[in-house]
């Protein structure tokens, strides 16, 4: 029961994009078109799950025992970069279909902030491993959906006859309030 | 670039080049933080000390890095200060510390600093890149505070903490509705005057 509680809050209520403002970077970057925008929410399941377990096991295992938590930010970054090279590198050659599908994007996602900024939460929260893993899956399982509703969004929009001051970042941008806003009603869902 | 005099250097961050309503890079921080203006400053002076520092480092020892592992010795630079920067809030401010929470080691992931080191520090002298580093940082404070002073204005008829009025403002604009919208229209705004300019100018 309690992991499906993770996973709603953090799918809807908490939306990771929309209520936590993080990943706005491919949020607006990435969304131009359905298919990059899904392509892009792929990659994020993938290696925040992977990148979340990691840095578990590296802040529970060497930075807890050696007493230098301080050195969180740096060694996450680190983890995070190194896995998004071993990534790209296996998936090229074990499936490269789907190397195919998500490699343009892994670059990216080193410097895309849910992938940190999930890693730390999940140390504040004190979560355990599997809550970990399941928080992961929530938040970039949200990540995807916003990103994914927001690119169909923004489809119309190229066609919608706009004020030109208004066309593309600032109509995006308060296409996203409304969205924002409609997640809003989800709050008191759990 | 190079023939950008030291003044230049310095202003092109804080209007003509404004790493948030211009180039529109570390956005998250933006919207994620500016419920008030107070907050914008801290944040804004946080990333101002990263950026500085972290370009002045990078333009000392660029020609001692290898050209294929620059980035991440890049990153590892920035992380290096985000984590100082952590420690001295965490000791110096706590209540800041505390309502900004996430977004202070988000530093390092934000694009602006990463992107300055890349695109200028890397390239140029060590004190054309402490003034980049400086006008960035004071264009990403201005837009900072910009945004939280509307925000806290609309939404809790406030102003840096100072009430004036007695009275509840539009909620909305303090929750992330509000952030997206006020960002939006800021930007509209920018772009339309500058269109308005360059047809009469």
């Amino acid at each position: 029961m309690e992991y499906i509680v993770i996973i709603i809050s953090t799918i809807f209520i908490n939306n990771i994009v929309l209520a936590k403002f993080l990943g706005i970077c491919p949020f607006l970057g990435v969304s131009k078109n359905t298919s990059t925008a899904v392509g892009m929410g792929g990659a994020v399941i993938f290696v925040m799950t992977l990148s979340t377990i990691m840095t578990y096991l590296v802040q529970h295992y060497i930075l807890i025992p050696l007493n230098i938590a301080y050195l969180q930010t740096v060694m996450y970054i680190l983890v995070i970069a190194f896995l998004v090279q071993v990534v790209e590198i296996v998936l090229k050659k074990v499936s490269p279909d789907l190397y195919q599908a998500l490699g343009v994007y892994l670059p990216l996602i080193t410097t895309n902030c849910t992938i940190l900024g999930v890693a730390i939460l999940v140390i504040q929260n004190n979560y355990n491993l599997l809550e970990s893993v399941i928080f992961a899956i929530g938040n970039s399982v949200g990540f995807t959906l916003a990103i994914a509703m927001f690119s169909s969004l923004r489809e119309q929009l190229d066609t919608a006859d706009l004020p030109e001051y208004m066309q593309g970042i600032p109509a995006a941008l308060i296409t996203a309030s409304i969205l924002s806003m409609a997640f809003m009603g989800f709050a008191g869902l759990v | 670039m190079a023939a950008l005099s030291n003044k230049e250097n310095f202003l092109k961050g804080i209007i003509r080049e404004n790493p948030v309503f211009v180039i529109l890079l570390g956005l998250c921080p933006t919207l994620g933080v500016t419920s008030s203006a107070i907050n914008g400053l801290g944040m804004g002076v946080a990333t101002l000390f990263v950026l500085v520092m972290s370009n002045l480092v990078i333009a000392l020892v660029k020609n001692l890095i290898p050209d294929k592992v620059r980035i991440p010795a890049f990153i590892v630079i920035i992380a290096s200060f985000v984590t100082v920067v952590q420690l001295l809030m965490a000791a110096y401010t706590p209540a800041l510390n505390e309502q900004l929470g996430i977004f202070i080691p988000l530093i390092v992931v934000n694009c602006i600093v990463l992107g300055r080191a890349e695109a200028f520090a890397s390239r140029n002298t060590v004190f054309a890149s402490i003034l980049d580093g400086l006008g960035m940082g004071v264009g990403f404070t201005f837009a900072l505070v910009l945004l939280g002073s509307i925000r806290e204005l609309l939404g809790s008829l406030s102003i840096f903490g100072w009430k004036l009025a007695e009275a509840d403002g539009m909620l909305v604009f303090v929750l992330a509705p509000g952030a997206f919208i006020t960002l939006g229209f800021i930007i509209a705004i920018m772009t339309w005057m500058k269109r308005k300019k360059s047809v009469n100018p």
